[in-house]
């Protein structure tokens, strides 16, 4: 066990995935990640075996990536929004190709530039494939840092498991915060070695392709990263429920906004309100079930994001109508208070009272 | 009797999709034979571009990767950064390596990525049907430059072996052509110098490119593009040596 030292998300990343035995890491500068490459830059040269590459653009660090992965390493990339816009030809042919890797967004503000404020506005592009072709990641979203250390290292488990790129995602709050955190022993990496190309030693050759030319063949490939996706969506979920048991209002809220909502809730019960948290660590797959569950019960959501609102799609996909749904979002880096988000939802309480 | 010619080891028992006269199937194959007497076929890792030799993996017997359009010089430097002793070359066209790939492979020879690039310069996009490529000559046709390819409209046609010859990332960099027997011989014992430098070394871009003819798309017969590639392409790209740092006396 390790013991218990205070350091800032973004460096927490970069240990975690040390620790877990990434042994490539290609990035390109951007904030609010540079403190993940710069950890990297000095860590994995001094780890056994690191490589660490400066990449020159972010198409170029997350093929490194590609090609590491093929070679058997445990390989990470990371950036921030417009960076990750660009990584994501890499991601659909690390899918296509189902090689492993973890890919860190810390978004800021957007579209566009934006701005490098904390967001979470690419919550459509990480959960819906975000680059070309039909396929999906897990992805995961931490909301504490010690939990971001935690799901670093299972990301690279996730990824080796099902041999598919595996997105943290998570903003510039939590790349920059520091908070106290003990960092887990690993178990001993497990992966299905038959796919690496270590040259023919076994003495027949081997090819990794995205290309299948045959659309029958492709769909065949198409309903196999399908049928993997549907293993994950059946054994992969994470969530935490806050407060759920009593509750009359539920918000449902991810990552940093999960954090401002469980400062809004105190304030809220003491005022008398009966209000929980559900907050999915896993955005896919999203917690479809445990959201219908809790609808049995519960009459009125509140969706909260900082965005205009995209997790919304996918609570309401959920619910199926069966509850109503109310929506409150910050956009543009803009980091709502728990006192702004309380306020909110008891006027909103009192609303749908009437 | 004594078998003088037969198909290399590395060279798998299919045919070529390649159009008749394209010099891809010869490249492939004296690649294949310079794996086979340096005996790395076991610890070769090929990267196949996009674009005509996008399915080498379905010719050469070694281990191979597709890479994304353009990304070939990155994903080998992921590789050969994980596996060092191993052999590594990337195979790509001129569209892949000098337009959409441009920052990859500059940057990958300017950090001296020790492995070998392997550019077939056809001046052309074969697979996507002949639309003009950097290297495209100046005046020449394509299904882009219809009226020929204007200096002034479409820039000039890029030599990428000169441009990165100026890096000192680079160690060997030598223009070849398979458009005669001469000059076929000539690339095969360029290609082998590539890759025993790269064998005997930990740092330093090697790069043969290859100047390829594409019958089908320059709209010729295969003896008379063989003919232009002499008379019209070579002098845009001259053969020869552009760098060697490599005091290699030359691979026999």
């Amino acid at each position: 066990m390790h013991k218990k030292v205070l350091m800032s998300g973004n460096h927490v990343i970069g240990e975690a995935a040390i620790l877990a035995g990434c042994r490539f890491y290609a990035g390109y500068p951007i904030t609010p990640q540079n403190e993940l490459a710069e950890y990297m830059a000095e860590h994995m040269r001094k780890t056994p075996g690191g490589i660490f590459i400066q990449a020159e653009s972010e198409i170029a660090a997350i093929n490194m990536v590609l090609g590491a992965a093929a070679a058997g390493a445990r390989a990470m990339t990371s950036s921030s929004s417009p960076g990750i816009s660009l990584k994501q030809e890499g991601i659909s042919f690390l899918a296509c190709d189902e090689l492993p890797a973890v890919i860190v967004n810390i978004m800021r503000g957007g579209p566009g530039l934006g701005n490098i404020a904390p967001s979470q506005g690419d919550y459509f592009q990480a959960t819906k494939g975000g680059g070309h072709g039909d396929y999906r990641t897990p992805v995961l979203a931490p909301a504490h840092i010690q939990e971001l250390a935690d799901l670093t290292m299972d990301a690279f488990d996730l990824a080796d498991r099902y041999r598919t790129p595996v997105v943290i995602l998570a903003d510039g709050m939590m790349g920059q915060m520091m908070e106290p955190v003990i960092f887990k022993t690993p178990p001993p990496r497990q992966y299905d070695e038959s796919y690496v190309l270590k040259g023919k030693e076994m003495g027949k050759s081997r090819f990794i392709r995205g290309l299948i030319l045959d659309a029958i063949r492709m769909e065949e490939h198409n309903w196999k990263l399908y049928r993997k996706y549907q293993v994950m969506a059946q054994k992969e979920v994470r969530y935490e429920a806050h407060l759920i048991e009593d509750a009359e209002i539920v918000i449902v809220a991810y990552g940093t906004a999960a954090r401002i909502a469980k400062g809004a809730i105190k304030r809220l019960r003491e005022e008398g309100y009966a209000v929980g948290l559900l907050r999915p660590i896993t955005l896919w797959p999203f917690p479809e079930k445990e959201l219908r569950e809790i609808a049995k019960k519960v009459n009125s959501f509140i969706v909260f994001e900082m965005s205009t609102g995209q997790m919304l799609e996918d609570v309401k996909l959920a619910l199926e109508g069966r509850a109503h749904i109310d929506f409150y979002g910050r956009p543009g880096g803009v980091i709502p208070t728990p006192a702004e988000l309380a306020k909110v939802i008891a006027y909103k309480a009192r609303r749908n009272e009437r | 009797m004594k078998k003088v010619y037969s198909r290399p080891k590395s060279l798998k028992p299919t045919k070529f999709h390649y159009c008749p006269g394209c010099g891809h199937s010869t490249v492939h194959r004296l690649i294949c034979e310079v794996i086979d007497e340096l005996s790395i076929a076991d610890r070769t890792i090929g990267v196949c571009p996009a674009g005509c030799a996008v399915i080498a993996y379905n010719y050469f017997d070694v281990d191979m990767i597709e890479a994304a359009h353009g990304r070939g010089c990155a994903v080998a430097t992921g590789i050969k950064r994980v596996l060092p002793d191993r052999v590594i070359f990337t195979y790509q066209g001129d569209g892949d390596l000098a337009a959409i790939g441009t920052a990859e492979t500059l940057h990958a020879a300017n950090r001296g990525e020790n492995f070998t690039i392997i550019f077939i310069n056809n001046a052309v996009y074969g697979m996507t049907g002949g639309q003009m490529a950097p290297t495209t000559l100046t005046g020449q046709f394509s299904t882009t430059t219809p009226f020929g390819r204007s200096e002034k409209l479409d820039g000039y046609p890029i030599r990428v072996s000169e441009l990165l010859a100026q890096l000192p990332g680079t160690v060997y960099i030598e223009r070849c052509a398979v458009n005669s027997p001469l000059n076929i011989n000539r690339t095969k014992k360029a290609l082998k110098k590539a890759f025993l430098y790269q064998m005997d070394n930990d740092f330093g871009l090697t790069m043969i490119e290859i100047l390829s003819q594409c019958p089908t798309n320059w709209k010729m017969s295969p003896p008379d593009a063989c003919r232009w590639m002499e008379e019209v392409m070579m002098k845009e790209y001259p053969l020869g040596i552009i760098k060697d740092v490599t005091a290699i006396k030359g691979a026999e």
